[in-house]
């Protein structure tokens, strides 16, 4: 074997071993590595009193509501299987809005209210003019915001 | 000497070839950025959801892609560099690096510049973000390994390892929406099904992608042939130290001799 | 015109990235085309010096 070969065989050894340990050590941190949690897996979770945990999914249609303070909102998020609770005393970003996606940050109170202490929004992949957005709806080929 | 005659040679024919290339590059750069920034500026709509932030994706996205696009880049001439012992392949890494630092940084700086109004923060550590970051510091690592060694060759040599090592991270950058939830949205061009960007707004992206990209080509070059001049005048150096009549003058015969 | 600087009220963001941007591209291309041009005079006067027949040699 010549020696240019033996380096290209252990360039690609190399790289083959250091592949296979990321895919191994980012499977094994998949907790970890995900942002946050679907509704659904919420639920399926145990989670220690007061645990600070995150949650995302899309804002129900018609479930906003504003208390009396004027900052305090609740809604409810959506995985289109589980719903949750959310109460969020704080100023909300931008794109926040019904059908949108959202991540919460907060721990989950022991009426099944989620207590968000932070709301960030999510966005979809779509990007279009607001012409086009309103001929899609119009036109009845709109698809939905998703998640 | 057959060998060294031939290692001599190649960064001849690369400075015959680029000087060639580099005007062309030059003027497409030069063309393709105002035209890029009229239609990302003035001639492209706002979106739907984001208004007028969606503009900021015409710079954020190209520096994004670039900043991958660099990094393979590099990591290909690193194991070229490694294995054959390409003296220009080690000379196009070390003149990348320093442009794919600058892209990412472009691309974290103008993402953050993005979240804070859409998203409402600046910044997460989710997998994406995160793992730009990474890649932010692997280019970092990388000039600086280049100079970490009194012996050069064995710089580039340490460089190269950690360009190669560090390509893992591509494919993660790549996949961290698809794989993991992240606050970050799924790829818009890459996807099945094809773009989820409007027409009216995918031409302005391309056209600052193709800017992009010519940049990168223009200054690539620039820098390599820079360095090219910088290793004949250390040789020219070092013979007028040894006193005239020295044959071997580049440092790539030098490492021949050596190797 | 102002309409087109207020970026819907979005114009700090928007002009920041676009200014950062433009800050980096053209801070690397400055530095790259100085430091060439820096050692391209340093390699011709060196050659200049150690005379004619060596520059035909390397170039």
């Amino acid at each position: 074997m010549t020696r240019k070969k033996r380096r290209l065989y252990a360039v690609i050894a190399g790289l083959a071993t250091l592949g296979i340990a990321a895919a191994l050590v980012l499977n094994a941190f998949e907790d970890n590595l995900v942002f946050f949690f679907s509704p659904t897996e919420l639920a399926a979770r145990e989670l220690a009193p007061g645990q600070v945990i995150r949650v995302g999914g899309l804002v129900e249609e018609d479930s906003v509501e504003r208390l009396d303070d004027g900052l305090t909102v609740t809604f409810k998020v959506t995985d289109t299987a589980k719903t949750l609770p959310i109460r969020f005393t704080g100023v909300l970003p931008d794109l926040f809005r019904e059908g949108q996606g959202i991540v919460a940050e907060g721990t989950l109170g022991p009426d099944g209210v989620f207590v968000a202490r932070d709301v960030l929004a999510k966005h979809d992949e779509t990007y279009m003019p607001p012409e086009v957005a309103d001929a899609l709806k119009e036109a009845g080929h709109w698809e939905g915001d998703e998640p | 000497m057959a060998s060294s005659l031939h290692r001599f040679a190649n960064p001849n024919r690369f400075m015959r070839l680029s000087g060639a290339v580099l005007p062309w590059a030059a003027v497409i750069t030069a063309i393709l950025f105002p035209i890029g920034l009229y239609l990302a500026l003035f001639a492209s709509p706002p979106d739907y959801q984001q208004g007028e932030t969606v503009r900021i994706m015409y710079v954020h996205v190209p520096a994004a892609w670039m900043a991958l696009f660099v990094y393979t880049t590099m990591a290909v001439a690193s194991a070229v560099a490694l294995i054959w012992r390409h003296p220009v392949a080690d000379i196009a890494a070390r003149a990348a690096s320093p442009l794919g630092a600058g892209f990412t940084f472009i691309a974290l700086a103008t993402g953050a510049l993005w979240g804070q109004p859409m998203w409402g923060t600046w910044w997460v550590w989710d997998a994406r973000l995160t793992s730009v970051l990474i890649l932010f510091f692997l280019y970092l690592g990388h000039m600086a390994l280049f100079d970490a060694f009194d012996d050069p060759t064995k710089g580039a040599r340490a460089a190269a390892i950690l360009a190669l090592v560090g390509a893992v991270n591509v494919p993660i950058i790549h996949y961290s929406v698809e794989w993991w939830n992240t606050l970050h949205q799924p790829a818009s061009i890459l996807r099945d099904g094809g773009p989820s960007i409007a027409a009216s707004m995918l031409w302005p992206l391309f056209i600052m992608a193709f800017a992009f990209k010519a940049y990168f080509v223009t200054f690539l070059l620039v820098r390599m042939r820079s360095d090219i001049t910088a290793a004949k005048l250390r040789a020219l150096r070092r013979t007028q130290v040894e006193g005239a009549g020295m044959s071997a003058a580049t440092p790539a015969a030098a490492e021949a001799d050596r190797a | 015109m102002s309409d087109f600087l207020a970026m819907g009220g979005y114009a700090t963001f928007v002009w920041w990235s676009y200014g950062l941007t433009a800050a980096v591209l053209i801070g690397l291309a400055v530095f790259a085309l100085r430091r060439a041009r820096a050692r391209r005079e340093e390699l011709d006067q060196l050659q200049a010096r150690l005379g004619p027949g060596r520059r035909e040699s390397r170039q």
